[in-house]
């Protein structure tokens, strides 16, 4: 078992609020969704998704293709796509941009790619001022943490903690829910209202229209790409689909999957710059393609279907694992089970060789995914690529190989059983919590720091078969 | 740079996905559901849904009714309004404290920002999910239904579809004719504070919808 999680595991099962927090939360998604896709309340669920699956991995399986075209279809309306493969490319895009226009105030709405790049500390390192402005990823911005669920970025914080960030960075004093999101609508319309440039990130691209779109609740998204004279879009390369016809079918999972709400209050479909006769709108429009390790998951066919995702955020609010140790604890900003099978192939599994190991292959997940991405799976071929991978795997293999010998040789299995004897004064009753200094090393460590063994019993396997058989044989 | 990122990037996918250009076979079929709602419950389900979000929902048989209850919405609060015909056709564009007739993204910010009300018609409405649909054009600007703090729609009753399916059943790609579609499905929300629901966060608070003819 390859060890080193991280320590905001320990910290986290340490703090029984926030473990409720997350757990209150995480559940009333459960909740909404299980309401939201009842048979009665949507009859074609099951349907539908099969229907997205296939989309998305014809898209997937082709995915030049229609970057090609959708390129083609945002430089046909006068707007431009822009191809980055890291982070660096698409702040000195933008940085180079907001330069030649003069621009030194920038509003974002919610993106998780520009999570990714780490944007806004690399926007204002050069002095621009870069303002989240969806309610929750404002109070993260103010506390300078990462979003700790990809549809609910503040889930772990209650109102007590968003009044004490407030007063601290706004001298406001207020603990009701309302009056906070009275006092972030103040303070952020003044900066819509000043902002040249709207950065916004995507939940799809459209691509025989050349369009982007998002859904949101707050209407923050619809803010930043309506009011400014700019607006730029970084949007992952992976959350193309065909055709616009195609959102009859990924709006309705979307918003039952994650929120449980048949649309969200907003869903804006976005192509270029305004057009002649519009009376508002940007009048510069940019899409930035995020490559970002992407076309790395493309290498294993069994494995790119994590490309599927549509961060509806499903998975994660009911898998049992991210549910106990929250979102801060996976080492990338997408965490639960799609952050386990997407991290560790943008990363390579050696960088976190525990992460595929973080889940109980319970199954929930997949069977939560609205476009039923094998989850369990893909863990269980990454684990297969831990072990094979020089640094993961060496004593786990060794480890299953005397093992097997052990278990297919009756002769050495009793030499063993006879051997127990020895560990009694370690091992013997109860739970093992530790052991001595002399065995507490190599996997055995990694085993114990995060498990209790059961202790020996106090017959072997094969003195209580004996007995059974009432000595018979 | 972006020229060389994209040759990399496209180069990668084709490399790491063993195919040249092209596709390598036909999408799956468009999947457009039948409608789920019969015209005449149009108006019945869109009410049902939008009220079940709080928002607010009129049907009237003559534009001076529809005049009438915006008056009584907006008594003498600084309001704007879009370009849509129908509007002036009720007579509420002639209204004392309703500026209209923007043609400039500047004045009508300004205006938008200083506003109570901001009233718009909508190209489509859809009865399954009580949504207003928003194609920006000359008539229809992005800001009046959205900067003010409180949006009301006069929708003629004609423009209500089943649904979604219905909606891009008859706009294959909606982007043909506009740069921005929007859907709008009840007020502005967040539940992002302990997931309390909180109405009014960005976009406005209330919405009301008047739907105008038989
Ligand atoms: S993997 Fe599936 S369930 Fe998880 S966020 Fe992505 S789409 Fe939703």
């Amino acid at each position: 078992m390859p060890a080193s999680p991280p320590p905001k595991i320990q910290e986290t099962l340490g703090k029984p609020q926030l473990q409720l927090a997350v757990y209150t939360n995480t559940g009333r998604l459960v909740e909404a969704r299980r309401n939201a896709v009842r048979a009665e309340a949507f009859p074609d669920y099951q349907e539908l998704r099969d229907h997205a699956n296939a989309v998305k991995r014809h898209t997937i399986e082709n995915l030049d293709y229609y970057l090609e075209q959708f390129e083609q279809n945002v430089t046909r309306r006068g707007g431009h796509v822009v191809f980055a493969e890291t982070g660096e490319q698409v702040s000195h895009f933008i940085l180079d941009l907001a330069k030649k226009r003069g621009s030194r105030l920038i509003v974002k709405s919610k993106s998780m790619a520009s999570e990714e790049i780490h944007l806004n500390h690399h926007l204002e390192e050069h002095g621009l001022e870069s303002v989240e402005t969806d309610l929750g990823e404002y109070i993260l911005q103010l506390n300078h943490e990462t979003p700790y669920h990809i549809v609910a970025p503040a889930m772990h914080m209650t109102r007590y903690d968003v009044a004490e960030i407030f007063e601290r960075e706004l001298q406001e004093k207020e603990t009701d829910p309302e009056q906070q999101a009275r006092i972030a609508r103040r303070v952020l319309r003044e900066k819509f209202l000043r902002a040249d440039i709207g950065i916004s990130g995507g939940n799809f691209l459209v691509a025989d229209s050349g369009a982007v779109l998002i859904v949101e609740n707050e209407g923050n998204a619809r803010l930043s790409t309506s009011v400014p004279r700019i607006h730029i879009a970084i949007v992952g390369i992976e959350k193309l689909i065909p055709r616009a016809q195609d959102l009859a079918v990924f709006l309705k999972l979307l918003g039952r999957s994650a929120t449980g709400q048949a649309l969200t209050s907003y869903t804006s479909l976005l192509n270029g710059p305004r057009r002649p006769g519009e009376v508002d709108g940007p009048e510069e429009f940019y899409v930035i393609l995020l490559d970002n390790g992407r076309t790395r998951v493309l290498e294993s066919e069994e494995k790119r279907q994590a490309l599927y995702c549509i961060r509806c955020g499903a998975c994660l609010n009911i898998c049992p694992v991210f549910r106990k140790i929250g979102g801060h604890s996976y080492p990338w900003v997408y965490s639960g089970p799609i952050g386990a099978i997407l991290t560790p192939q943008i990363h390579g599994v050696e960088r976190d060789p525990w992460l595929p190991y973080a889940s109980s292959l319970c199954g929930a997940c997949h069977e939560v995914c609205p476009v039923k991405i094998d989850i369990p799976k893909v863990l269980l071929d990454l684990r297969q690529d831990v072990a094979q991978s020089p640094s993961g795997g060496g004593s786990q293999a060794l480890g299953y190989r005397l093992f097997a010998r052990l278990m297919s040789s009756p002769m050495l299995y009793r030499l063993v059983d006879r051997l127990r004897i020895l560990a009694r004064p370690v091992m013997g009753g109860g739970w093992v919590k530790s052991l001595p200094a002399f065995l507490n090393r190599g996997p055995l460590q990694g085993w114990l720091a995060y498990r209790d063994l059961p202790g020996l019993a106090p017959k072997s396997f094969r003195q209580q078969w004996r007995a059974r058989q009432g000595g018979s044989r | 740079m972006s020229a060389q990122a994209r040759d990399t990037i496209l180069g990668r996918i084709r490399t790491n996905l063993k195919k040249g250009p092209g596709l390598t076979g036909p999408p799956p079929a468009v999947r457009i559901a039948p409608p789920r709602v019969a015209p005449e419950a149009y108006v019945a389900s869109f009410k049902e849904r939008l009220e079940a979000l709080a928002g607010r929902v009129h049907h009237v048989a003559q534009p001076e009714e529809a005049l009438a209850i915006v008056q009584g919405i907006i008594g003498d609060k600084s309001t704007v309004a879009s370009n849509a015909p129908i509007l002036a056709r009720c007579g509420i564009t002639r209204l004392g404290n309703v500026q209209s007739g923007f043609t400039d993204a500047a004045s009508l910010k300004e205006a938008s920002a200083q506003a109570e009300y901001g009233i718009t018609s909508a190209d489509f409405a859809l009865a399954e999910t009580g949504t207003l649909v928003m194609l920006s054009s000359h008539e229809e600007a992005r800001m009046a239904s959205l900067v003010p703090v409180r949006h009301i729609a006069v929708v003629e009753t004609a423009r209500l579809l089943s649904g979604l399916d219905e909606l891009l059943g008859r706009l294959e790609r909606p982007n043909d004719q506009t740069a921005s579609m929007v859907l709008i499905t009840g007020p502005s929300r967040s539940a992002d504070i302990e997931q309390i629901l909180v109405r009014g966060v960005h976009g406005p608070g209330e919405v009301t919808v008047i739907f105008v003819g038989p």
